[in-house]
């Protein structure tokens, strides 16, 4: 899998998502920068890392929306291409216009970093093959801006179509959605596009995917999405 | 709606708001600097300097100092910046061991662990500006003690703290709280950079006064460390980072004033931070260090371009030559005064190889931040600025540091406090309602609701996260770790101030120790009230010459600090808060311990001896209602040998749950492993009076557990090693059951202390 990750500048986890593709991967991704016009070629995943794009000034994600790369990560989804967008990541996604909705902020009108469940919905994306429909996941969140929106017949879309992959839940009981940590309509977590290949996520898989420092469990995003190329190579 | 809607709209509103604007009238004797200026005493007052102060800039100069210059003298020797009153005691310190490659004196300190890695850390206050504007001081705090760090050449990779609070029924403290814990998060998450650990405490004599102590700790090559003395003559300075404003303006003379019923005015002295600027600093000082194009480097924190320009060319013996015309401002029509007072914030002084000018300024431009040749090194040793053509300063630049004041206070040491036994405190309460209220007290309850507003796990190496007994923050892919702490107990050092020292130094080794660490060196933020008061004098005298004790019986040596006096507001002083950050190190994190118990069955074992010392205890305060009596003391023999039998445990894999008893003592230390884990303990009969037993706060103590069978071999082993051990029961259940009294529900203790914190701020309590 030949993943690239994008930088922005103020944008400050790519180091952990760096570390966590080439770790699960085998590969280490390449690294542009936002000043860039193209992505290296053959790149298969492009992903848009956590952080604070241009200090989140504006709005989270809406400068960065409007970098010289996002042409060629807009032109990468448009190719049926696979984007991964991690919190900044999903914000900026959705700032892009590549995801619908937006994130505002947390209920409880703070940051808030601690581990949180997900239930992954569906296990028939790249996304999610590494898991298995149902399945709880713990992973940490750590955003002020998670709080998941839409108009109404935009979240009836998501939800008719199976586009929501990733629910918030209480840690041992799966069917629970009142607790989300950030207030996000429906406890979404994470939403893909309608062409399947973009994927806005706000938890960060990637701080999860070594056993000494926690769970392992966010590897199945990884695993997953490295195995997808691999069968399709 | 909280007061700042966004965090970006919180920066940005007050940026653009009142602190600039509101700068100039309050330093209106700015503008004709080339006249000669008429300084008055008032003026000299202003200033913060003292008669015989202005007498010896006059001996010094030999003719009446313009009004910038008057301000360069303020800056220079503050008390924030030059140190006086603390200076001839602070050199008692112990600052060497074989692992120190830098000690005091350089924008932080410096420890070699092994495979060419250096680890750089300090601590720094900054306390008056958060007590007028916490987001924004809490913020700036974080700043600057993070580029102390990456000045040096290593990029941080935790962040800890240390927060003194006024009583929870003042007015204030809320706002406060919830003012400093969101700058100090909302500058290190932006940044990047896990805030791993800390301490939060409660106390009305920080009513008038908060503490907010900030630790940066980063990793280097042990080979690229860079220091701020300039070298080579006609080298050319360079200006880096953000523009010069108006705020900040006298800020570091601010911080050594006294408070009193007009606070409020100083407003305008407090900085403004930006954090995304401070990110793009860090990644290119890093790229253009990587570059060797680097002679010299200090930031700009407090007094700004006059504090790193003088520095830079004190600590290499030559003069310095600024040229303000040439520094990039935010703000039209800026005075020499201002433009070197300013303490605008993620700026930064270099000295560049000439032949690397270019490469270096492409390296600036690419992270879009401000490049400028503004001065050069010469061989004078005089401080020379120019501005619109006029020469504004023309200062010896040795002197200016080294000849700033230094002294030797008058100091009186408060009377002993009696000793308290067991028969002069009568146990109120049951021994399981005096624990479920000390849980859920203020000064021990969870502190979850602050730490999870700090993004604690980026960079993907928090091994162990808050809540522990210290954080245990992996060493790039490992096996190395760092065991990280700050620790200092207030009512201890105000009862016994050389005690109270000790102790500080104590508890930091004993926390680093727990999570199975080598404690290799520390760094202290001395926080006191007016040094001119002689009491208050006695209390700092006292607790640097406990800190010393400490430190040679430990070989944990100081290599970097900071001191802040003044917290006074009033007249009504802070306790005095001595806060010790401490490093250590991990051979394998793997290995590192944690306080949760693990299984059922296990036996629980006392490490260190108990007598059942009441004075000044959390359960003596917060059961008894009373503040009384001689602190506990440290036996620092006992207290190396006991911590050394213990890690000796932990790295043999025999200890399966380790803590520190600190405290409330030793009821509420296993309480918390049982929280942690879920497991409950059934409890032996006390072998004293339960109270004195479970609430004592004696030092150089530690439980643990081990497997049943092995705890006689343990309890052998320690005999041998002259340390005192016990069997205290067996952990297993959902509850702590004590012998004759109603079984305590694990579930009901975390209630109690998850509850009071999130209780308080959403204003429900008390």
């Amino acid at each position: 899998m030949k993943s690239t990750v994008v930088v922005f500048p103020g944008i400050n986890r790519e180091r952990d998502m760096a570390r966590a593709l080439t770790l699960i991967s085998g590969q280490a991704p390449a690294m542009v920068w936002h000043a860039d016009t193209v992505l290296p070629a053959g790149t298969d995943l492009v992903v848009v890392p956590g952080g604070f794009s241009y200090g989140d000034y504006l709005r989270c994600g809406a400068i960065a929306a409007r970098a010289p790369i996002m042409d060629a990560v807009r032109s990468h989804a448009g190719r049926g291409g696979l984007v991964l967008g991690v919190c900044n990541g999903f914000q900026i996604l959705c700032e892009a216009g590549l995801l619908p909705g937006v994130l505002m902020r947390n209920t409880a009108l703070k940051f808030i970093c601690r581990d949180v469940y997900l239930r992954v919905e569906r296990s028939d994306t790249p996304f999610t093959r590494g898991y298995n429909a149902g399945q709880v996941i713990c992973v940490p969140m750590a955003h002020g801006e998670g709080n998941y929106i839409a108009d109404k017949d935009t979240i009836t879309r998501l939800e008719g179509e199976g586009r929501v992959l990733f629910r918030y839940t209480a840690p041992h009981s799966p069917l629970d959605l009142s607790w989300t940590g950030n207030g996000a309509i429906n406890a979404i977590a994470g939403v893909l596009n309608e062409n399947g290949n973009v994927l806005g996520l706000m938890p960060h898989p990637e701080n999860h995917v070594e056993a000494a420092l926690g769970t392992t469990d966010g590897r199945g995003l990884f695993a997953g999405l490295a195995d997808h190329f691999k069968q399709a190579a | 709606m909280t007061r700042f809607p966004c965090p970006a709209m919180a920066r940005t509103t007050t940026k653009h708001s009142a602190p600039a604007r509101k700068a100039r009238p309050a330093h209106k004797p700015k503008p004709r600097q080339s006249k000669p200026a008429k300084i008055s005493p008032a003026l000299i007052a202003a200033h913060g300097l003292t008669a015989e102060e202005y007498q010896r800039i006059l001996a010094l100069i030999g003719r009446e100092p313009s009004i910038t210059e008057l301000g360069i003298f303020s800056a220079m020797w503050n008390e924030h910046c030059s140190y006086k009153s603390s200076k001839i005691h602070l050199r008692t310190l112990p600052t060497k061991a074989p692992w120190v490659i830098q000690g005091p004196g350089e924008n932080a300190g410096v420890i070699d662990i092994g495979d060419g890695l250096a680890v750089v850390f300090k601590m720094e206050s900054h306390n008056h500006p958060s007590y007028i504007e916490p987001y924004q001081g809490a913020a700036t705090g974080v700043g600057g003690i993070l580029r102390d760090v990456f000045t040096m050449g290593a990029r941080p990779i935790a962040c800890l703290n240390a927060l003194s609070f006024g009583a929870p029924i003042h007015p204030q403290t809320r706002h406060l709280l919830a003012g400093v814990v969101a700058g100090i998060g909302g500058y290190g998450n932006s940044f990047g950079v896990p805030t791993v650990g800390g301490c939060v405490r409660f106390h009305t004599r920080y009513d008038g006064n908060c503490l907010v102590n900030a630790m940066a700790v980063g990793l280097a090559r042990n080979n690229r460390i860079f220091y701020a003395a300039a070298s080579g003559v006609d080298m050319p300075i360079v200006y880096l980072g953000s523009k010069t404003g108006r705020d900040g303006i006298h800020g570091a003379t601010m911080a050594s004033a006294e408070f009193g019923d007009a606070t409020e005015e100083k407003r305008p002295t407090v900085q403004v931070g930006d954090p995304f600027a401070e990110k793009l600093l860090l990644e290119a000082c890093l790229e253009i260090m990587a570059k060797e194009c680097v002679i010299a480097i200090q930031d700009m924190g407090a007094a700004g371009l006059t504090c790193s320009a003088v520095e830079m060319g004190a600590k290499g013996g030559l003069g310095v030559t600024l040229d303000l015309d040439a520094v990039p401002c935010r703000e039209s029509g800026m005075s020499a005064y201002e433009m070197m007072l300013s303490e605008s914030q993620e700026r930064m002084l270099m000295v560049l190889k000439p032949e690397k000018e270019h490469e270096a300024e492409a390296i600036f431009r690419k992270w879009g931040l401000d490049f400028a040749v503004v001065g050069k090194t010469t061989p004078t040793k005089r401080f020379i600025v120019r501005h619109r053509g006029k020469v504004m300063v023309d200062l010896p630049i040795k002197e200016l540091g080294d000849e700033a004041p230094v002294y030797d206070r008058p100091h009186t040491e408060a009377p002993p406090k009696p000793v308290l036994t067991t028969a002069d405190v009568a146990p109120p309460v049951a021994t399981a309602d005096a624990l479920l209220r000390l849980i859920g007290a203020p000064d021990l309850c969870s502190r979850r609701w602050v730490w999870e507003q700090y993004d604690h796990i980026i960079l993907g190496n928090t091994v162990q996260r808050p809540g522990g007994d210290a954080a245990v923050v992996r060493v790039d892919d490992g096996p190395k770790a760092l065991a990280l702490t700050t620790d200092v107990t207030p009512r201890y050092c105000e009862a016994d101030p050389f005690e109270g020292g000790k102790q500080a130094v104590a508890e930091a080794w004993r926390n680093l120790t727990a999570v199975g660490a080598r404690p290799l060196a520390l760094t202290d933020n001395l926080n006191f009230g007016n040094p001119e008061r002689p009491e208050i004098m006695g209390q700092l005298v006292g607790a640097i010459h406990g800190i010393a004790d400490a430190c040679e019986a430990l070989e944990f040596p100081v290599v970097s600090g900071n001191v802040s006096l003044y917290n006074e507001t009033n007249g009504r002083a802070i306790l005095p808060t001595p806060t010790i950050g401490g490093v250590g190190l991990i051979d394998d994190f793997t290995k590192s311990a944690t306080l949760a118990f693990k299984r059922e069955s296990e036996a629980i074992l006392l490490i260190g001896d108990t007598a059942g010392w009441l004075g000044q205890s959390l359960y003596l305060r917060e059961i008894c209602e009373r503040e009384e009596g001689a602190p506990p003391p440290v036996d620092l023999a006992a207290e190396r040998k006991n911590g050394d039998f213990v890690r000796a445990l932990i790295a043999e894999g025999i200890a399966s749950a380790v803590h520190d008893v600190s405290d409330g003592g030793l009821l509420p230390a296993i309480a918390e492993m049982a929280m942690a884990s879920g497991i409950g303990a059934e409890l032996d009969h006390p072998p004293m009076a339960a109270h004195a037993f479970w609430f004592g706060e004696d030092q150089g103590r530690y439980v643990l557990t081990v497997e049943a069978g092995v705890a006689e071999t343990v309890i052998a082993r320690a005999r041998g090693a002259d340390v005192p051990a016990r069997q205290l029961g067996l952990t297993g259940g959902d509850a702590l059951t004590l012998e004759g009294e109603r079984p305590i529900l694990v579930a009901k203790l975390r209630e109690r202390f998850e509850g009071w914190l999130p209780a308080y701020m959403a204003g429900q309590t008390p």
